[in-house]
């Protein structure tokens, strides 16, 4: 259809860049009540007021979340469900029920996936890699939290009176989708939002801490880790790009990371954006070091970013979402708090 | 595959973290659980002393009391109130059995979704059953010594 085929490429240890970079064709996003106070609460497609989501219990309200996400994604793209291949979904919840019942009811072929808070980033990199691969034309990758059924999974019951440290996020109540679509097709370039330039696909990273209640220290080697290999594997400066996104560090992620770079003489500092420190305000919201969640750098990628990107404020962003494996059990049973990343460079569409 | 000494590096690394962590004030939060213990405490007394007042013995204006705190406290709870206690008081509001009577309501309001059996009933001590489990056994273990020292005398 008159675009020429480019081979997709394997660059170095851990990434791949893509000949034809898959389309981001639409996006959408749907918050929570307390993210709909935030500072970004403008930028988001809808703002709940009502957390249950009109279901009657937070796994079934985060169901329904993403359900309602994926309607809007599906109408504001203009796109059915039959035009749909895949979707790559994920949650934080146990046996990902929170997607399995969302989206039940589009009956298109599904992939569940689990890297914690990184699964915008697992889900954004398997659904390009399927696509410049040529095994599909246009899929769905998306990734939900909620703050209750967070809370319930991983913590204690939302009323019972304890105090949370400093270090402690706050989970965001939201759902991000993204359309994603095939870079060799002229009808998807008309429509194209933003296009994926290639991945840097993230190790399990180990440093020892135990503190779930640290997840910033537990997740910002692995953002070093990825970062820094994106970077080499690319042959890239970090000059190459106008941001670096990290999705749930929180502050005392954020200075660690960067500590963590500087030590290699990488400085970031200028450019370096926190998802979780930029959704809430710390101070009037009291969630402490940030927020987190797959909702998080979901919402803020499908809100804010891609936003700048499209209207060309920024050209080209390496966007970063970490995620912190650990189960109740494992955490119980003394096991550390391993991190993981997943580096995805996002350009504005008329970025060569 | 390289192997890296895991132990310096974690150590090392640890350390560094707690460098950077920011942690709350000791000071500041003993004053806030005094003055939250302090004032649960002080409801009691004068539930107990108005109790007193009209003419209900030592021993029952004791219990009187403590089921009207725990009472109290399970309202609150429901209400979405002593959460917000529990985060300005610490563990002034979490050591009276107000807290205590927190952990086991806040429980089952959580759980009661999946089911009276299998959600509130067997969930309902998911906090409060570790204190409920050592503190019989080491009443026991307590009330054993007692008994073998000769504090008191079972068969009259």
């Amino acid at each position: 259809m008159g675009i020429e085929n480019q081979t997709n490429k394997i660059k170095g240890a851990q990434s791949v860049e893509y000949g034809n970079p898959p389309y981001i064709l639409e996006y959408a996003s749907i918050c929570g009540k307390k993210e709909g106070q935030g500072p970004l609460k403008e930028e988001f497609d809808e703002r709940s007021e009502d957390d249950m989501f009109g279901a009657d219990t937070w796994e079934k309200a985060e169901s329904a979340l993403q359900e309602k996400t994926v309607r809007l994604l599906l109408q504001k793209s203009g796109y059915q469900n039959t035009d749909i291949r895949y979707m790559f979904a994920g949650d934080l919840l146990g046996q990902l029920i929170a997607s399995t019942f969302g989206l039940l009811n589009f009956e298109i072929p599904f992939f569940g996936l689990y890297g914690a808070c990184s699964t915008m980033g697992e889900s954004l990199s398997l659904g390009s890699m399927t696509i410049a691969g040529g095994y599909a034309d246009k899929v769905i990758t998306l990734a939900s939290s909620h703050f209750a059924s967070a809370e319930k999974t991983f913590r204690f019951p939302l009323e019972y009176g304890n105090q949370r440290p400093y270090s402690a996020t706050w989970t965001v109540t939201g759902c991000g989708a993204v359309v994603l679509g095939s870079g060799s097709s002229a009808e998807n370039k008309k429509k194209a939002k933003a296009k994926i330039r290639g991945i840097t696909t993230g190790k399990i990273v180990d440093f020892g801490v135990k503190d779930s209640m640290n997840m910033g220290a537990c997740m910002a080697p692995a953002a070093a880790d990825v970062i820094q290999k994106n970077l080499s594997d690319f042959g890239y400066t970090v000059d190459e790009y106008d941001k670096i996104i990290t999705g749930d560090l929180g502050y005392i992620g954020q200075t660690i990371l960067i500590d963590l770079l500087r030590a290699v003489d990488i400085d970031i500092s200028e450019k370096h954006m926190d998802c979780g420190i930029e959704i809430f305000d710390s101070e009037k919201q009291d969630t402490h070091a940030g927020g987190s969640g797959c909702g998080c750098s979901a919402t803020v990628l499908c809100g804010y970013i891609l936003g700048k990107i499209q209207r060309g404020e920024w050209k080209k962003v390496l966007f970063v979402p970490t995620g912190a494996m650990l189960s109740p059990i494992s955490f119980n049973e003394g096991q550390s708090v391993p991190g993981i990343a997943h580096a995805v460079i996002i350009e504005n569409r008329e970025v060569q | 595959m390289q192997v890296k000494d895991d132990k310096e590096l974690s150590k090392k690394y640890n350390d560094y973290v707690k460098k950077v962590t920011k942690t709350t004030s000791l000071p500041k939060n003993m004053f806030h659980a005094f003055l939250t213990g302090g004032i649960i405490c002080t409801i009691g007394q004068i539930i107990m002393n108005i109790l007193s007042d009209y003419g209900v013995e030592k021993e029952h204006a004791n219990s009187v009391t403590i089921l009207i705190l725990i009472a109290a406290s399970a309202y609150l709870t429901g209400m979405n109130i002593y959460a917000k206690i529990g985060k300005y008081g610490g563990a002034g509001s979490l050591v009276p059995i107000t807290g205590f009577a927190n952990s086991i309501a806040c429980s089952a309001t959580e759980y009661k979704a999946e089911g009276m059996v299998m959600g509130l009933g067997c969930k309902i001590f998911t906090i409060a059953g570790p204190v409920i489990l050592y503190g019989l056994i080491s009443s026991s273990v307590l009330g054993i010594l007692y008994y073998l020292l000769g504090g008191i005398n079972l068969w009259g």
